[in-house]
């Protein structure tokens, strides 16, 4: 490296008292032009190292994070902690927030935010429930019914972004009070019953439905959510879409320029993380049993927590879906883990509070592109 | 070179933006496997004779042909379509991208048989592939790694993708906008030859640039630009950097169009 440097300082003519013309100038350029493409292969020092495989491992990170809550709460909460029972537990409980995170983790991609997925989440739940319960539609038209109510809010929030150019932190915050109304004036503020939705409706259940496997009691919901995970990876990997998808969120005049439509992307983004809000709800009925319009109130904010701490840049462009259950189940191994040592709920919102700091520092590091 | 039919050409251009003029009856010809500068002031209408020629406005009157054919652009893919391809000075590319994924946005390859067309599966190994094989042809293989974000090259590098792109796509001209303007010398060295290279592989390049020493070195043919019409047409071995400056401003009457 050091040579090449000398080389590029020290035309090589000059001694010659030659005037100086282009092909001069050429020859210049050309012994330099060998640093220029040595960089790729230059040795670099810990540090930048470090940060470069960071860079080109966006889950790296919260995957160590993981690896190392597991590895100290085994130490410090000792046989219960590390039990296929306990582990297959904390899995049922991060499920909807995985799920959920799925879709915020689309939205937060593509430089938005969607502060409204925990209310159309419980929309779509009661569409689902009184539909089936009170109007006596068939289980699955129910359901199917749920899912579209999921895609039609996303719509809205996608045609306010896209076609109004509203902030969608604006726009969501508008939407999540808009929604949440309109589910307590759909449900009457009343909770429909697991046992009337087991006898009538017993497919809006199917994901409570669990086998054990060596001990641990696993749903169906939580198969659901991983499989979801695995579709949208794929979806966002290995499909144009996906790659229109991570174009749009990082420069969308770029991709605008480069012949993408962002706007239609953009909106499909929005209706497709509807859906998933749908088919979360789908996967709370199943959790637990009935369907009430005052649950999940607080999943909006936690699903943020999930994509956060799971490395998907808030500035767009950056981040992975595995990242995001990564980041839900590193929430649920901390909060468990505490509970179990007997630890105060409240320092596991203090927790939750540090990591996602750590997470947005641990971000803002990394996106210093490497110059 | 006049008796060949241009490549791309257009007669008598004429834009009005309210009561401002900016195309005021502009011609313009571009011949196979040449590369033909573009300069002119600040407001001469440059831009807009570019983006009249690469799709981005249509004009109010006059009209353009390709290969003696009359075409008239609906917008900028519209344009691309037809082989004409723009690197843009604010490049295009998404810094998060890899190379082969920037060479390939908007346009991207899937698998042959049932993944592609039903499962929508990209074909990346092609992609890289492909990629690898237009960055070698045009002596930019520096770059190690093909999946390499694009964020972590430098500005020539950049540049280097961009250009890739448009001459790995555009079948009938490429349009380079101002390529070395925010570049260093050793690296606007590079972007230099890359235009060299590919006006060898015979797309003829259409760049405009504010930068004289560039276009002199690199064009065959200089159009300049003044008050929204073409000035005079000049070769760089025939005039001087001074002669061309003089008919940019307009201090000199251009009598002689080679």
């Amino acid at each position: 490296m050091t040579e090449h440097t000398t080389q590029g300082s020290q035309p090589p003519n000059h001694s010659t008292g030659q005037p100086r013309n282009s092909t001069d100038h050429e020859r210049v350029a050309e012994s330099v032009g060998g640093s220029m493409a040595m960089r790729s292969a230059e040795v670099l020092d810990w540090p930048r190292r470090i940060h470069r495989f960071f860079h080109a491992n966006p889950t790296a990170a919260p995957a160590i994070v993981l690896i190392a809550a597991v590895l100290a709460f085994s130490f410090i909460a000792g046989d219960r902690f590390l039990t296929p029972f306990n582990l297959s537990l904390v899995l049922q409980q991060v499920t909807i927030i995985g799920a959920l995170g799925v879709g915020q983790t689309l939205i937060i991609m593509t430089m938005g935010i969607d502060l409204s997925v925990g209310a159309i989440m419980v929309l779509s739940s009661v569409v689902m429930g009184r539909l089936a319960v009170d109007f006596g539609l068939p289980p699955s038209m129910a359901l199917l019914l749920g899912l579209v109510c999921g895609a039609a809010c996303g719509a809205i929030n996608g045609t306010l972004v896209t076609r109004i150019k509203l902030p969608p932190f604006i726009v969501t915050l508008g939407t999540w009070n808009i929604f949440f109304s309109l589910n307590l004036w759909y449900s009457n503020s009343q909770t429909i019953r697991s046992q009337d939705i087991e006898s009538i409706a017993p497919l809006l259940q199917w994901a409570g439905n669990s086998f054990t496997l060596f001990g641990a009691r696993i749903t169906f919901g939580s198969l659901m959510m991983i499989a979801l995970v695995g579709a949208v990876w794929y979806a966002l990997n290995w499909t144009a879409w996906g790659r229109h998808v991570y174009a749009t969120g990082d420069d969308k005049d770029a991709a605008e320029l480069a012949g993408i439509r962002t706007q239609r992307v953009l909106m499909s983004v929005y209706i497709v993380a509807g859906v998933i809000c749908g088919l979360a709800a789908w996967l709370m009925i199943g959790r637990i049993g009935s369907v009430s319009p005052q649950v999940g109130t607080m999943s909006n904010l936690d699903s943020i927590t999930a994509v956060v701490i799971g490395g998907t840049s808030l500035f767009g462009g950056r981040g992975s879906i595995v990242g995001t259950l990564i980041g839900a189940l590193v929430v649920g191994i901390f909060r468990n883990g505490l509970a179990l040592a007997g630890v105060d709920v409240l320092w596991q919102e203090f927790t939750v509070g540090l990591l996602i700091l750590v997470a947005v520092g641990i971000d803002q590091w990394i996106r210093r592109a490497s110059a | 070179m006049s008796q060949q039919t241009p490549v791309l050409q257009a007669k008598g251009l004429v834009k009005r933006f309210g009561r401002v003029t900016a195309l005021d009856g502009a011609d313009f010809e571009l011949y196979p496997g040449e590369v033909l500068a573009v300069i002119g002031d600040n407001g001469a209408g440059k831009s807009s004779l570019i983006k009249a020629l690469s799709g981005a406005l249509v004009p109010d009157a006059g009209e353009i042909r390709m290969k003696g054919e009359v075409v008239q652009f609906k917008n900028p893919m519209h344009a691309r379509s037809l082989g004409i391809e723009t690197v843009y000075q604010t490049l295009a590319v998404s810094p998060a991208l890899g190379i082969a994924d920037n060479l390939f946005l908007g346009r991207e390859l899937r698998k042959p048989g049932i993944l592609g067309s039903v499962f929508r599966m990209l074909d990346k190994a092609e992609m890289r592939r492909q990629a690898t094989e237009q960055l070698t042809q045009l002596g930019l293989l520096t770059i190690q790694n093909i999946n390499q974000a694009v964020e972590t090259l430098s500005g020539g590098q950049r540049q280097g993708v961009a250009v890739a792109r448009s001459a790995a796509f555009g079948s009938q001209v490429v349009i380079l906008d101002e390529p070395t303007a925010a570049l260093g010398v050793k690296e606007s060295r590079r972007v230099l030859n890359l235009i060299r290279d590919v006006r060898d592989r015979g797309l003829p390049v259409v760049l405009i640039s504010h930068n004289m020493p560039h276009v002199f070195e690199v064009a065959d043919r200089i159009h300049i630009h003044r008050l929204g019409k073409r000035a005079a047409i000049i070769k760089p071995d025939t005039h001087s950097m001074s002669d061309a400056v003089a008919i940019m401003t307009g201090a000199v009457e251009a009598d002689t169009a080679a």
